[in-house]
């Protein structure tokens, strides 16, 4: 399976495709709409991680010391962002999620454009990640 | 009709800026207002020709300083007809002040026991520093609550209201529904219980009347840049007599008279509650985009604004699916909706790539969207400088949201 560095590449390589912001939204709408529907029994308070404007419901899990996620939100938008940190992240050894740096939003100009990252919970999102992995990485 | 929007948006350099390779459509003036170009030469003058410490330099920088700094204050006490320029206090934005009022009038005047009492459509701001003095004073906080077109209940308010009322709080136009209270009335009934009155004026004193004796406000309090002026800079109203029997509420230099280990004595008014090296060149900025605004008849402002509004609601209201929240009896400014099946933030950073400015979420008002049963709106606020091109985009600009979420 590739790695997180490789999968952050491929996402820059995809948006590199994508000059104007109104295909970069569309593509990451597509991206949220083609995610697998979060079963309804994940959708609980537990998993709802807290932004601004939308609602996050962010499932983990940990299979032989790899961080397994799935996410589901209220808004497409976050829902296709959610959809880029399950692409990076999901099924990767708990230890390299902990190591790695993410990098892509800086390549894909998403950070500059999604400057209100609090409204969109993005930030809390990569933080819930991020202790996951610690408690997966000592269960293991 | 004389306003001329033209050249009011030829006043206003930034409108002529591009986002996202579109010309930018400014709806955001809830948030906050561009400045026009008279407001920011003002300001470059200022730290070009006479920056300086005031009300104490014993030389000419100084002199030139203090005189704009207190004219400034005159240009605001005439622009809400004040009694006294005493009765202008400047402070960082409507927020201080709100929350100086509820410190020093609620140390002076809110016992345990007492009711403090403000509306469920106001902003945060007029909200939580009256929460945290009734905490602190073991006061209760009572609330207004409004029916479903964004009106105050003033039968719920009447029977709120007792000897044990001590002060009403409310804001004259909500940021969330555009609701324009009856201020007057308001405050009238308050007054007959006995109690003060606070009005959040931040989103009524650029579009709506602003006379503080006529409304009979005991506190009025509004921000700077959202009446085309900087940011930083806001303005307390109080009566003189209120504003002599509340204690002080920040301490330091400029708002003593006598200091000894014994005792200090405070400066008179407006002073007393300015503490420390004020906001200099705040005033001044706020003083040049008021008399900007006295440029133009203020009822022919108001009735451009009306007139803008009406045509925002017709146009918006004709597209499928759209609520419009706030349909109060007089409203102003504001245009908040949402449209089923798309959700606020999308519709809002989707505009924003056209080049249209909105603004999505709660607007700080929590109760309000618990009271609606929603998450959030679309927020599209109007200014002097706005037209019926800026509505128009707004509908294009949402029509075309709706065909990138393939509705
Ligand atoms: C009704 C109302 N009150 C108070 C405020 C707070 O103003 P400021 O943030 O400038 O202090 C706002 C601004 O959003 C407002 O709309």
């Amino acid at each position: 399976m590739a790695s997180i560095r490789e999968n952050q590449a491929e996402i820059v390589e995809d948006f590199s495709f994508l000059p104007q912001w109104d295909e970069r939204y569309s593509y990451l709408i597509e991206l949220g709409q083609k995610m697998e529907p979060l079963p309804e029994a994940f959708k609980v308070e537990d998993n709802i991680v807290r932004g601004c404007q939308s609602t996050v419901w962010l499932h983990r899990e940990c299979r032989d010391g790899r961080v397994i996620l799935e996410a589901d939100s209220d808004s497409l938008i976050v829902k296709g962002l959610a959809a880029l940190l399950m692409k990076v992240f999901s099924g990767q050894p708990a230890e390299d999620v902990l190591k790695a740096e993410l990098t892509f939003f800086e390549e894909t100009g998403l950070d500059k454009h999604l400057s209100s990252q609090r409204a969109n919970g993005l930030m809390a999102m990569i933080e819930q990640i991020k202790t996951f992995a610690v408690k997966c990485a000592e269960e293991k | 009709m004389t306003i001329d929007s033209d050249k009011i948006r030829s006043d206003f350099p930034i409108l002529k800026t591009e986002v996202n390779g579109k010309p930018l459509v400014y709806l955001d003036n809830g948030a906050t207002t561009q400045k026009p170009q008279s407001v920011i030469d003002t300001i470059v003058d200022y730290y070009t020709h006479y920056n300086s410490n005031i009300h104490r330099g014993a030389h000419h920088l100084s002199n030139l300083a203090t005189e704009a700094h207190e004219e400034a204050r005159k240009t605001v006490q005439s622009y809400i007809n004040a009694a006294s320029n005493r009765e202008v206090i400047f402070t960082r934005g409507t927020t201080e002040a709100i929350n100086l009022v509820a410190f020093s009038y609620g140390e002076a005047f809110v016992n345990p026991g007492d009711d403090v009492i403000v509306t469920e459509m106001d902003h945060h701001s007029n909200f939580v520093p009256w929460q945290m003095i009734c905490e602190r004073r073991g006061a209760n906080f009572r609330t207004i609550p409004f029916d479903k077109n964004g009106n105050l209940r003033l039968d719920v308010f009447e029977k709120l209201l007792s000897e044990k009322t001590r002060i009403v709080a409310f804001n004259h136009v909500s940021n969330s529904l555009g609701t324009i209270n009856p201020a007057k009335r308001i405050i009238k009934m308050a007054h007959d219980a006995g109690a003060a009155v606070l009005v959040d004026a931040a989103q009524s004193v650029q579009h709506v009347e602003h006379d503080v004796q006529d409304l009979d406000a005991d506190f009025y309090a509004f921000s700077g840049h959202k009446i085309y002026g900087p940011t930083g800079i806001g303005v307390l109203y109080g009566k003189e007599s209120w504003l002599d029997a509340i204690p002080p509420y920040q301490g330091g230099g400029e708002m003593i008279d006598q200091v000894s280990i014994e005792k200090t004595t405070y400066n008179k008014l407006p002073f007393k509650f300015e503490a420390g090296t004020p906001n200099i060149v705040g005033p001044i900025g706020l003083a040049a985009a008021i008399d900007y605004l006295n440029t133009m008849p203020f009822e022919e402002i108001r009735a451009y604004e009306d007139d803008l509004l009406e045509y925002g609601r017709e146009q918006l209201l004709e597209i499928e699916g759209l609520t419009i929240y706030g349909n109060a009896d007089q409203r102003t400014s504001i245009l908040a909706f949402n449209i089923e099946g798309i959700h606020h933030y999308d519709l809002g950073t989707l505009l924003d790539t056209q080049g249209v400015a909105v603004r999505t979420g709660h607007h700080c008002t929590q109760p309000i969207m618990t009271a609606l049963g929603i998450s959030g709106t679309v927020r599209a606020s109007l200014a002097l400088y706005n037209n019926k091109e800026d509505i128009d985009a707004l509908v294009s600009g949402i029509q075309k949201v709706r065909k990138m979420l393939g509705e």
